[in-house]
């Protein structure tokens, strides 16, 4: 037997056996999401086993090398584990933008100490990160931030203010951006810099979104100290591990939206809301609609997986992610306006017992920045007419 | 699942097939055809040209004298055949004629016909609609027992290089009434055959088609294909692999002329400056661009999906012609609005693009009859 085929067979095994059954449900809300960090508090004891199990083996960060905690799978290793987990509809044991972004960067970028001291940690649901990038005056033009990191010697003394900082108030530490060289031109003079958010002269505000939670926070920097030991590569090189990032981020929120294993398809809610007639939709221009969306959604999920399938033949184009995050978000902000269509006044609930705490109007509305964070969709359209068409 | 990217064996094809269409087969070549009114349509010089090259024999078992490349390797070709307009009777014969025989002929028959084919010596036709828009379930074609044999009765239109076919493959009622499903058949009948009459319709794309009518035309019991009354499910898996190419030629159709209004924006100049340097373009060409990586995405998966035999291949057939059918409308709608005056001229190329690109969608099922088809077969 192939040796795929043994980890296939040790896999589903070894998840049959550790995977609560409560974990096999789908998430219903980002409530159900489990963030670890300091200040988590588990929604259940199965949900904190899960992560445990999963962090002991470095199935959290599957991919990562196990010198850092991580699982060391191989991209088809890790290929037949997600498989495996959506098998039997598990939950993903831990959200971490640890996991999904600055892991990857000190990974890349970063020294052996940084990796030594930050990824463990965020492999085992530790430390919670959060991610300091726009500020006030610099969301789509991020390469005009103006938080100043000032070179004191062994350490810098960073002071100014972000903005659209996810969980900023439930994170503790901090990568972030600052401009370390105010005579460089604006992209030149940038560092990437990590500091504990319990760091004096660190405040948070949570910023009331139009669907009435708070993801986001605004952060003020106020004669914060950060050690010249937690910069992510070089002094004055940010930028490019900026970039890389931003294009990690773009990946995950261009797949939001995606049905996840166990989720009911689009089409099964309309169904179930509407009903059928002779076979088809009961409403003629929903199904219309409907179907409209379907078909992009099922064209981009191939797309998706052939970027990927073509990333590790070798091939492809390198700015794809652009061109993913583009079409995904306007894709799940089109999902979300057919959700509330066809639950009719039922997706305009907002609070009370029969409205499950607003979820439908609450995650349509979410969903409208789906376009405007980690980059506009304005912004990348630019950056695919101009790296990948030469249109300027 | 199978990777979604083209192996080594096909990415040689598609190589091929971009080399030697562009250079024996390109546009100028059809502009030729149509300006000189010529009476077969394509150049039989270059359909033998492209029976030594292979590609006629891609869906035809090496016995018969193929090179059994598969729905992949022949989505290579239907590709190139796009980007370069190419005329030939590709869909009609080495496609539609070929795919009707393997799925629903016996062992006789292709053992009888497919060399022929693969050999270049025999032109087939699907017969298949009798209305405007496809409905293959549609049939009142009447096939009644006679004599030991049948007698045909009926109208076919669309009939794609019927006017120089040497067989029609033509679907006919045996019961049942117009609309249902069951009770057609599918049957071989000679163009010269008595009762035969062929009329050759002039297409806006410049390519064959004929309105075929049949009047008592005698058809031998060996001529059919399969069982009397018992072709639907092959008939629609013909289709679908007819539809899986067309997807192809459409893709390779769209990304021709995107790559044409590209470079027509890098290079016109207005206000003192390049249209390429305007927002409104550039964010225009971006969202086709992606729209474009969808339908890529969409076909290749179609053509995977018939050659691993896969369940829902049909489900994927379907996408993929409705996206490439809707892309392929907004693909060259732009072309021509971005080339401004000039796009609506007939010296630029852009304008055989359009119309091309419109008969391919009509042909077996547009952008609406496919969304439908996706959409009830996922039970909505």
């Amino acid at each position: 037997m192939a040796d795929l085929d043994v980890f296939r067979q040790q896999t589903r095994a070894w998840l049959e056996e550790n995977c609560p059954q409560s974990m096999r449900t789908p998430q219903r809300s980002d409530n159900d999401a489990c963030w670890g960090g300091r200040n988590f508090t588990f929604a259940s004891e199965d949900q904190k086993r899960w992560l445990e199990r999963m962090a002991a083996r470095g199935w959290t960060a599957p991919d990562w090398p196990t010198e850092y905690g991580g699982g060391g799978l191989s991209q088809q290793e890790h290929k037949v584990l997600r498989e495996e987990m959506a098998r039997i509809n598990a939950r993903p044991p831990l959200s971490s933008f640890g996991v999904w972004m600055i892991g990857p960067a000190i990974l890349k970028f970063g020294s052996e100490e940084l990796k030594r001291q930050h990824l463990p940690p965020i492999v085992r649901g530790e430390i919670r990160w959060c991610q300091g990038y726009s500020e006030p005056g610099a969301g789509s033009d991020l390469a005009g931030l103006q938080t100043r990191a000032e070179d004191h010697g062994d350490h810098f003394i960073v002071n100014g203010q972000k903005i659209w900082t996810s969980y900023a108030d439930k994170a503790d530490w901090m990568f972030c951006l600052v401009r370390t060289n105010p005579d460089a031109k604006k992209q030149l003079g940038i560092s990437l810099v990590l500091f504990d958010m319990t760091t004096p002269g660190v405040s948070t505000r949570p910023i009331k979104l139009i669907s009435g939670s708070s993801p986001f926070c605004e952060t003020f920097l106020d004669n914060v100290r950060v050690e010249k030991s937690q910069v992510v590569g070089e002094i004055n090189a940010g930028w490019t591990i900026a970039k890389y990032l931003l294009t990690h981020e773009r990946e995950m929120i261009g797949g939001m939206g995606r049905t996840a294993a166990g989720q009911k398809t689009l089409p099964q809610i309309a169904v179930d809301a509407v009903g059928l007639e002779d076979g088809k939709l009961a409403d003629g221009m929903l199904r219309g609609e409907l179907a409209t969306w379907d078909l992009d959604a099922a064209a981009f999920a191939l797309t998706a997986e052939r970027v990927l399938d073509e990333a590790k033949a070798g091939q492809g184009v390198g700015a794809a992610s652009a061109m993913l995050k583009y079409y995904g978000t306007e894709l799940n902000k089109r999902r979300q306006e057919l959700m509330v269509a066809l639950h009719g006044s039922d997706g305009l609930l907002w609070e009370g017992e029969a409205s499950r705490e607003g979820a439908v109007a609450r995650t349509w509305l979410r969903s409208k920045g789906n376009s405007i964070e980690g980059g506009t969709s304005e912004v990348q359209l630019n950056v695919i007419a101009r790296n990948i068409l030469g249109l300027q | 699942m199978a990777a979604l990217v083209l192996n080594e064996e096909q990415q040689m094809l598609k190589d091929a097939a971009k080399r030697f269409l562009s250079e024996s087969a390109p546009v100028s070549q059809l502009r030729a055809l149509r300006d000189n009114r010529d009476e077969t349509g394509f150049s039989r010089e270059l359909w033998q040209s492209m029976v030594e090259m292979g590609f006629v024999g891609t869906l035809i078992p090496e016995a018969l004298g193929g090179a059994q490349f598969g729905y992949v390797g022949m989505g290579q070709v239907s590709e190139q055949a796009g980007r370069n307009l190419s005329a030939s009777p590709l869909i009609s014969t080495a496609i539609g004629g070929v795919a009707a025989l393997l799925l629903a002929g016996s062992s006789e028959q292709q053992q009888a016909l497919l060399p022929q084919v693969a050999e270049g010596s025999l032109l087939l036709a699907l017969a298949i609609d009798e209305a405007p828009r496809h409905a293959p379930n549609r049939v009142a074609t009447r096939l009644q027992v006679a004599d030991g044999g049948y007698l045909l009765n009926g109208r076919k239109t669309f009939v794609v290089d019927g006017h120089v076919a040497d067989k029609l493959i033509v679907s006919a009622r045996s019961e049942g009434a117009e609309g249902d499903q069951a009770g057609i058949s599918l049957l071989l009948v000679d163009r010269n055959a008595p009762g035969v009459s062929v009329e050759r319709t002039i297409m806006a794309d410049s390519r064959n088609a004929a309105i075929v009518s049949f009047d008592n035309v005698k058809v031998a019991s060996g001529d059919l294909l399969g069982e009397a009354g018992n072709a639907w499910a092959a008939l629609a898996l013909t289709l679908d692999v007819v539809n899986a190419q067309l997807a192809g030629e459409l893709l390779g159709l769209s990304l021709e002329v995107f790559e044409r209004t590209v470079a027509y924006l890098q290079e016109r100049k207005q206000f003192g400056v390049a249209l390429s340097t305007f927002q409104a373009l550039q964010h225009r060409c971006a969202h086709l661009f992606s729209e474009l990586e969808l339908v890529k995405s969409a076909v290749l998966k179609a053509q995977m999906a018939l050659d691993a035999g896969d369940a829902e291949a049909a489900q994927w057939v379907s996408l993929a012609k409705a996206k490439a059918c809707e892309v392929a409308e907004l693909a060259t709608n732009e072309a021509v609005q971005m080339h401004g005056g000039m796009g609506m001229t007939d010296e630029f190329d852009i304008g055989l693009f359009m119309k091309r690109a419109r008969s391919v969608q009509a042909l077996f099922g547009d952008y609406r009859y496919h969304a439908n088809r996706f959409a009830a077969l996922r039970g909505y």
